[in-house]
Order: C-alpha cells, then structure tokens, then sequence
C-alpha cells in the first residue's frame, strides 16, 4: 500500500516519447502505438509523439477504410488532447519527401527539422519506437 | 507481366526492383497496400514511377484508406477489387514483389 502511495503522490514524472515510423494499416505497428499511448496517460507522465518516415502518414487527414474492412484509428489522434496528451512532433523533412505539409494533417502538431526532432529526442528519460 | 507491390517505396526497396528490372513491353504495375504511397503527388517517388514506362494502377480502397483519394499523381489508373481481378486475369504472369 505505501508503494502505491509513493507512486502515486512521491513518484517523479519522466520524459517518455513514443516514436512512430511506420505507415498506418500495413502493419499493426500504428495502431498498437496509439493503444500504449492511451495507457501511458494514465500515469501521469510527461508524454510526447514523435512522427518520422512513414509514420507521419499516420497523421493523414481524410482516412476512409470502409473499402478495406479495417478500423480507421486516425480520429483517436484527436482525441489525445483529451488526454493531456499534447506534444506532437512531425519531422519536416519526412513530409516534404512524401508530397505532405502541415495542412494535410488532421490534428494540430510541431513540426520541426531533423535536427531539432534529435534534440527532443535527446531531452527524454525514455524513448520507446514503433 | 503484371508487377504487384505492398510496400511503401520510403520502407523498402520493392518498387525500385520492379522499376530497374521489369521488361517493359507488356508489363504493368500495380500498387496495393502501403505500395500505394508511391503514387503521391509531389513525393520523391513521383517522377520514377513517371518515368516508369509501364500503365500503373492504384488499389483503389487501399488508397482511400490511407487519405490519398485527392493526392495521387496523374496518369495513375484507379482499380477496385474487381479491376485487381481484371488484371490478374489480363496478364500472362504475375510477379509479387514482397
């Protein structure tokens, strides 16, 4: 019981980034992402979304998967905001390769050089990749 | 020959093959899946799959899924199930590029 204290009232917050690289319905990756995303908001913790590589075309506005019979997961990407969740980070140069700019987006983020992602990057207590 | 890819060009190096092996005469090209983000407008694949010299067709559910209905590139073919079939069908062989 007093670990659960302690977490709960003593426990300090870290920095933990969730790094997305992967295109969203190829794979489970995006969506298995997104699932540890929402749990990590229960904890309290300092959280932010990195986007690189395909990864940014999770961000895609105007999913429509009916055609495909899968669950279109892209509006949970709004809702994250909900959920403290606030920090999302796009890499510029990874939307610039892709035909992509901030408009194409469907929810609101930073989006910053290569460089500047490394250095977010760099700032973090714990980086976990999808 | 009809050329079937699945993979982003970002993540692997699939369509490249295609692209530097196929024989053009006869050959088409047909994105499904996260292949059909090679046909992005104003992406760095653009201009290769212009310069393909093969008709290239797009998958279109797959396309839909993903939010490129209005940002493909011209001169692609947009196919549903059906056209996937019609195609198979059409082509003496059939190559999946994985």
């Amino acid at each position: 019981m007093s670990d659960d204290m302690d977490f709960e009232e003593g426990g300090t917050v870290k920095k933990f980034m969730f790094v997305n690289r992967k295109a969203p319905y190829g794979t489970i990756y995006a969506l298995e992402g997104l699932e540890v995303v929402l749990i990590s908001a229960a904890f309290d913790q300092d959280v932010s979304l990195a986007f690189l590589d395909d990864g940014v075309f999770q961000l895609v506005k105007g999913q429509k998967t009916d055609g495909v019979e899968m669950k279109n997961f892209s509006p949970t990407y709004r809702a994250l905001e909900g959920y403290d969740i606030e920090k999302l980070y796009v890499e510029r140069e990874s939307l610039e390769a892709r035909g992509l700019s901030e408009d194409d987006l469907l929810v609101d983020v930073q989006v910053m050089s290569a460089a500047e992602m490394g250095d977010m990057m760099s700032q973090q207590d714990v980086v976990i990749s999808f | 020959m009809l050329h079937i890819v699945n993979k982003s060009p970002f993540d692997t190096n699939a369509l490249a093959g295609v692209l530097r092996v196929a024989k053009k005469e006869g050959s088409a090209v047909l994105l499904i899946e996260d292949g059909v983000y090679a046909a992005t407008k104003n992406s760095a694949t653009e201009a290769s799959l212009k310069a393909a010299g093969m008709p290239v067709y797009v998958l279109q559910p797959d396309a839909d899924a993903r939010g490129l209905q209005s940002k493909l590139m011209d001169g692609v073919k947009m196919v549903d199930y059906g056209g996937f079939v019609d195609l198979v069908a059409g082509h003496d062989n059939v190559q999946s590029w994985l």
